[in-house]
Parts: structure tokens; C-alpha cells; sequence
């Protein structure tokens, strides 16, 4: 990687929005290059400085505002109720209310977790970046994730029935690393994405958003999403066998 | 009880650069967002809250001073030459989070806003595009733009500042 290339994708390096491939030749770059380290120590240091200056909303603000929030659920609750009328509009605009607060709280869910899994899957068919390690034989892909992943994805080949392993990548899902499996079915690619999570099995799940067919499904500590244009009940013989002990 | 409101008053409070009007446009992004609550389509809250944040800024700062701030954003306008040349090699001596305050408030708004939303907030490129309505790519070059002219205000000596 040159100096030049290095400037570019030193943002998307410090931001780990950088594929892998890029990653480790950018860090070998940054291991020769004097020049380029030292700039890459400067936005470390100017990176590391930044949180300290966020901003603290002061408490009288916070409290104005919880107020008028309030205020205006009530406003929404007309004067002409007479006493006896119970005031089921105030409740409504309450529950409102509350229903607002408890959205912000709540992590993306699973809804934009599949616009995620569907995004990698599209990206990973555009930017060619479909594999970090292109290999038909499960013995060379399961070995390359080790040491790359703090888990130890299963990785099989299902050529015999018609969905050939065609290689492994790592990418990055709800905020953490995972395994991206590549198989080929007919002219199709499918994506694999594998990572664990807390035990407990979760039965299969199909959706189709943007033309794309996703299954997910969660079975031994491992979560699966797969991806691909392939027809649902194709899809589903592959994710039958990849969940399959 | 009021979930994600520093976070919120963090980006109005930088974004508008001056505490009494960072007050008022939080309270407002708030009462917006109650309004607005059917419009919320499900998926991040706080992306979604950071987009009424933004966008409320924006309004107010047009209102209350004028375009002075909304010259439309041009990539090409704002980029320096020097972005194109070898890497700086000037050693951040010292850099203290006064120096960085300054040197962040005299960026552009386009520049302090990915600035915040990645540093602070710690929004991916994909969460940073939503809130912004730009593409991913455009964030990541406006991040590194914003990254170069932060390092010109903290490398630029006292005195001879540059126009910023």
C-alpha cells in the first residue's frame, strides 16, 4: 500500500470500517512508513481527546423539557370532558408518551439487523470483497478464522448437494465481528453470517426485503442469518444442513 | 426518563456552538419528536432522535442567524489542496482537550456534525449516513476531511491562523 492509498483509507482503518484484506496491509504500511505512523498517532491521540469534550445537558433543561413534554400530552386532552367522562384521551396521550420514551431506549432491533445482514450481503457482492480467503476446502477456511474471531465458526462444504463452499470472510454485524461463509448454488451467492450468542435456540425465521431472501435462526450458541437471491426453499435446504449437526 | 437526552443536547450544543440556543433547540426536538412519534418507523431510536436533533438545528440556525451557516456544502469547495499531497508530518506536540474544543469549534458545521456523531456518539458510517441523508461514502471522506482540518487547527501556530 502506498502513502497515498494509506491517507484514504486511514479514516475507515481508525473507524474499523475497513475490510480486512485493507486492514492488514494498511498496518503493514503504517509498520514501514515513518511518516504515515506518525500521522496515524496523531489522530489516535486527537481521537482519544474528543469524548472529554462532550457536552453534559444541564438538569433544569432536562427538566423543562420533561415538563413541557407532559404539558403538551395534557394539552391534548380536551377541556370540554365533563367530570364524569373518564379521561381516556390523557391516558392515550400518556401512553404515548411512554411509548416514545421506551422506543429511544431500545436497542436496533432485529428489523434493522436484517436491513444490516442484507446491506453486508449486498455490499459483499459489489465491492468485490466477497472472500478474504477463497477456498473450496473446509479445512482451509475453518483454519483462518482462528485467531481472527473469538469463536470457532463451523464451516462445511455441502458440494454433494448442490451448494459449494466457495470461501470465508470476516465482517461486522450489531457491532462485533463475525464469520461470513460464502456458498454457491448455480449462478447464486449465498451468504452465510455466523456468530454466538448466549444458548438458547431460536427456530427458523423467513423474511424477503429488497428482492433478497434471508432465513435466520439461532441453534447451539450460534446465531445464523443467511442471505442470498436464491429461491426461500432452497435457501432453507442450505440452512437445514449448516444447522444440522 | 428522558433517554439519550445528553446525547441529544451534545450534537445541539455543538452544532449550534452557543448553550442558550442548544436549550431551545433540544426542547423543541423533543416536542418534535413526540409529534412525529407515528412517522417512527421502528428500528434505532436514537438515530431517529438524532435526526430531528440535526434537523431542528439547522432550522433554527437559519432562522435565528440567518444563512451564515447554510451555505450549501460543497465537497469540492471545502476540500483543501493540500488534500491530495503526501501526509503532514507535523508532531501534535501537546494536545489538550481546550485546544481540540477550540480547533472543532471553528470547523464547518458539516465537519463538527460527523466529527461529534463518530467520536463522541460512536455512530457507524451506516448510522452517521442516515442522520446526515448523505451516502456512506460521502461520510467517510467528510470524516477524513474533518480529521485533516482539525489537525491544521492544533499544527497551525499561534498567530497565524488560517482562514477556517
Amino acid at each position: 500500500m502506498t502513502c497515498k492509498e494509506t491517507q484514504t483509507f486511514m479514516d475507515g482503518y481508525l473507524d474499523r470500517e475497513l475490510d480486512l484484506v485493507r486492514s492488514i496491509d494498511l498496518e503493514r504500511h503504517l509498520h514501514d512508513c515513518p511518516a504515515c505512523a506518525t500521522l496515524h498517532e496523531a489522530r489516535l491521540k486527537v481521537r482519544a481527546a474528543m469524548p472529554a469534550l462532550r457536552h453534559q445537558a444541564p438538569v433544569e433543561l432536562k427538566k423543562s423539557v420533561h415538563a413541557a413534554l407532559l404539558e403538551r400530552s395534557r394539552e391534548e386532552d380536551k377541556p370540554e370532558r365533563k367530570w364524569y367522562q373518564f379521561p381516556w384521551s390523557a391516558i392515550a396521550a400518556t401512553a404515548a408518551a411512554f411509548a416514545l420514551l421506551a422506543v429511544l431506549w431500545i436497542r436496533p432491533t432485529s428489523n434493522s439487523l436484517e436491513r444490516e445482514v442484507v446491506d453486508s450481503h449486498i455490499r459483499s457482492l459489489m465491492a468485490n470483497h466477497l472472500m478474504d480467503v477463497p477456498s473450496t476446502d473446509q479445512h482451509t477456511v475453518k483454519p483462518w478464522f482462528a485467531g481472527k474471531l473469538d469463536f470457532s465458526p463451523p464451516v462445511r462444504d455441502f458440494s454433494a448437494d448442490g451448494f459449494r463452499l466457495t470461501g470465508g470472510r470476516l465482517d461486522y454485524l450489531d457491532r462485533h465481528p463475525v464469520a461470513a461463509l460464502v456458498y454457491q448454488r448455480n449462478q447464486h451467492i449465498i451468504n452465510v453470517f455466523e456468530w454466538p450468542v448466549p444458548a438458547s435456540n431460536r427456530s427458523f425465521h423467513t423474511h424477503a426485503q429488497q428482492g433478497y431472501n434471508v432465513i435466520e435462526t439461532v441453534r447451539n450458541g450460534v446465531e445464523y442469518w443467511l442471505v442470498s437471491d436464491l429461491n426461500s426453499i432452497e435457501l432453507q435446504q442450505l440452512a437445514d444442513r449448516v444447522v444440522a449437526n | 426518563m428522558m433517554p439519550h437526552f445528553d446525547a441529544a443536547y451534545n450534537l445541539a450544543r455543538w452544532l449550534t456552538r452557543r448553550s442558550e440556543d442548544a436549550d431551545d433547540v433540544v426542547q423543541e426536538a423533543y416536542l418534535r419528536a413526540y409529534t412525529f412519534f407515528d412517522s417512527f418507523r421502528g428500528g434505532d431510536g436514537r438515530a431517529w432522535l438524532f435526526t430531528i436533533v440535526r434537523n431542528t438545528c439547522y432550522t433554527w440556525l437559519r432562522k435565528k442567524h440567518g444563512q451564515e451557516l447554510m451555505t450549501e456544502f460543497d465537497e469540492t469547495l471545502h476540500s483543501s489542496p493540500a488534500d491530495s499531497s503526501s501526509p503532514e508530518i507535523q508532531h501534535l506536540r501537546r494536545v489538550d482537550a481546550e485546544m481540540i474544543r477550540d480547533g472543532l469549534e471553528k470547523l464547518p458545521a458539516e465537519f463538527r456534525e460527523v466529527l461529534v456523531l463518530r467520536e463522541m456518539e460512536g455512530l457507524s458510517y451506516k448510522e452517521i449516513a442516515e442522520i446526515t441523508g448523505v451516502a456512506i461514502g460521502t461520510v467517510m471522506s467528510r470524516l477524513s476531511r474533518a480529521r485533516r482540518r482539525l489537525h491544521d487547527e492544533l499544527t497551525v501556530p499561534a498567530g497565524e491562523e488560517s482562514t477556517a
